[in-house]
């Protein structure tokens, strides 16, 4: 039905608008910002200073630098994790058994959560006094007293773990849909053959599945690239800015020191470096090379 | 004890329409299927337990199975915190936002999905775009334009940024569904004298309903749990969502926990249960091809 109507023109127009208003037009400002020294608190000293705040950034920044590898390390071991997690728990809630729907409604569940939500109820369950530690210490496991949270040791492990909460149910969700569209007469064609339970899995589940988990790892290493919400609640960036993403210090330059023209700096390093990995991994992965 | 203990009943509810009972009594289903998903339950529910327990134990008190209960920690924070307000706020901005992302998701996907017009590779490919801007990285430029339009403060103003940021995906998900309704049930209304408008309400919208209800709960939720955006752009207390709210709690009640966890259970309830009724519509429709676009 291709049509001159100006009627498809008309209802995506709001959509349209928006996304200049909000998504395109910021992005410019971004990169305009990004040129220039605009502190808010100090606006007699705004003006153009062309790629000042990158040399800063680059050449000065500590933190820029150890943001960056914080960045790294928790969006890999977060998405690896979920992956895992989200494909083996996809996998089991796909089975048939009494209570599945209410099985796979509880698993999904924290899904829903916000991040600042997950922090107020990982800060009951970590915190040293009343927490679980606490309880298990009082029945014969650990020690008490241990503060997760403030032991550098720990920190990270414990960020992750609560991320993963919350983060493994939107694998889960997305893998299990994909998984009820493959055809149950490839698995009965592959027991035909003898092919056991690990066979069938490696080589009938997986590649259906691969466009699925490609594209669903990328959104998602995104989405975790760019959490702040639940780093900021929980760890704040720290002990001692151990826990600090990019985005964080983003958030933190425009938050409290209102230093729009440096974390627009900050801001534009972080595109071209989402930009680059998710260039390279569609291409590594070949994505949508079978369709 | 293994015989005991591979019974495929699991002490759950049956749920309405009773899935095939296991004919096989494979004793490797227990460590495949009921010992990982009891272990990864474990894992979700115990915090949510931890919190409810939290909200309902006097102050003081450390037994894990309270009882008597109590209500005082939420009528600290619901009257006392004022999280009475926070909810009304976070509720007005995520109805505001679920019918403005729905009304507009359903008009850009019927087009996508029903309309072949120029330029409509493009549009897909800047939706597509979308997906990899970050929202906490554009807090900078979108404070700018939020004051110079006027709108920190205000609780349209949320509505709007949380509406621009979810409708693009929103929009993708809607068009997968619309597609998934034949047009040609449309095709037949037309002949019969129908508007493409009157066609579309007459005979399209009604199949959508669990679609509208997938995307609206969902944009429902995310305009409920933001939090970087209100932090940002509402700075007035009277205008504090509860995430807002719950992030200055994890500060100041830092030895109050009973009042930290009746407030997680006021901004939890409404998602959770959401969620738990538009799940498995959102299983079914990203499964029949929603996520293929």
């Amino acid at each position: 039905m291709r049509t001159r109507t100006w009627a498809p023109y008309a209802l995506i127009a709001p959509t349209l608008v928006l996304m200049a208003v909000f998504l395109v037009y910021p992005i410019a400002s971004v990169a305009w910002f990004s040129l220039r020294q605009h502190t808010v608190t100090q606006p007699w000293k705004n003006g153009f200073i062309g790629f000042e705040n990158f040399r800063r950034m680059l050449f000065e920044d500590q933190l820029f630098w150890q943001s960056l590898v914080f960045s790294a390390k928790w969006v890999v071991v977060e998405v690896g994790l979920q992956l895992v997690l989200g494909l083996v728990l996809a996998l089991i809630v796909n089975e048939t058994f009494v209570g599945r729907a209410l099985a796979r409604a509880l698993v999904f569940s924290p899904w829903a959560v916000s991040g600042v939500l997950t922090t107020g109820i990982w800060i009951l369950l970590y915190n040293p006094s009343t927490g679980v530690f606490q309880q298990l210490a009082q029945w014969g496991i650990g020690d008490p007293g241990t503060s997760v949270l403030g032991d550098p040791a720990t920190v990270f492990p414990a960020t992750v773990v609560t991320e993963l909460w919350r983060g493994v149910p939107f694998f889960a969700i997305l893998l299990l849909a994909d998984l009820q569209t493959i055809p149950k007469d490839l698995y009965e064609a592959a027991s035909v053959d003898g092919a056991g339970r690990w066979r069938r899995f490696v080589s009938v589940t997986l590649p259906h599945l691969r466009d699925a988990i490609v594209l669903s790892t990328l959104l998602r290493a995104v989405w975790e690239f760019n959490n702040v919400d639940l780093i900021y609640t929980l760890t704040g960036g720290g002990p001692a800015n151990q826990t600090t993403t990019l985005p964080l210090y983003v958030a933190r330059k425009a938050v409290d020191s209102h230093d729009f023209g440096y974390g627009s700096a900050l801001t534009m390093a972080g595109f071209v470096i989402l930009l680059f990995f998710s260039i390279l991994y569609l291409r590594l992965s070949k994505f949508g090379s079978r369709a | 004890m293994t015989q005991t203990l591979i019974r495929p009943e699991t002490p759950v509810v049956p749920p309405p329409s009773r899935p095939r009972r296991s004919k096989h009594r494979d004793p490797s289903r227990f460590f495949r299927l009921h010992l990982p998903l009891v272990l990864y339950l474990l894992f979700t529910l115990i915090p949510f337990y931890w919190m409810l327990v939290f909200a309902v134990r006097p102050a003081g008190e450390t037994s894990l199975v309270p009882w008597p209960i109590t209500f005082e920690h939420f009528d600290t924070v619901w009257n006392g915190v004022g999280f009475g307000l926070f909810f009304q706020n976070s509720l007005i901005i995520g109805v505001g936002t679920l019918v403005t992302v729905t009304v507009f998701a359903l008009m850009g996907g019927y087009a996508l999905a029903r309309f072949k017009f120029r330029g409509q590779r493009v549009f897909l490919l800047a939706l597509l775009c979308t997906q990899f801007i970050p929202g906490a990285m554009m807090l900078i430029p979108l404070f700018v334009i939020f004051k110079s339009a006027g709108l920190l403060n205000s609780l349209t103003g949320l509505i709007i940024a949380d509406t621009a940021f979810q409708l693009p995906l929103a929009l993708i998900l809607m068009s997968g569904f619309v597609r998934n309704v034949p047009v040609e049930l449309e095709e037949a209304a037309m002949v019969d004298g129908c508007t493409r408008l009157r066609a579309f309400f007459a005979v399209t919208l009604p199949q959508l309903r669990p679609a509208l209800v997938a995307v609206g709960s969902f944009a429902f939720i995310g305009a409920w749990n933001n939090f970087l955006f209100a932090l940002m752009f509402a700075s007035k207390q009277d205008k504090f969502t509860l995430p807002v709210g719950l992030s200055y709690a994890l500060g100041e009640f830092n030895t109050d926990f009973g009042a930290l966890a009746a407030g997680g259970v006021v901004a939890a309830v409404p998602v959770v249960l959401v969620f738990a009724v538009v799940q498995r519509f959102l299983v079914q429709g990203l499964s029949a091809g929603a996520v293929k676009g």
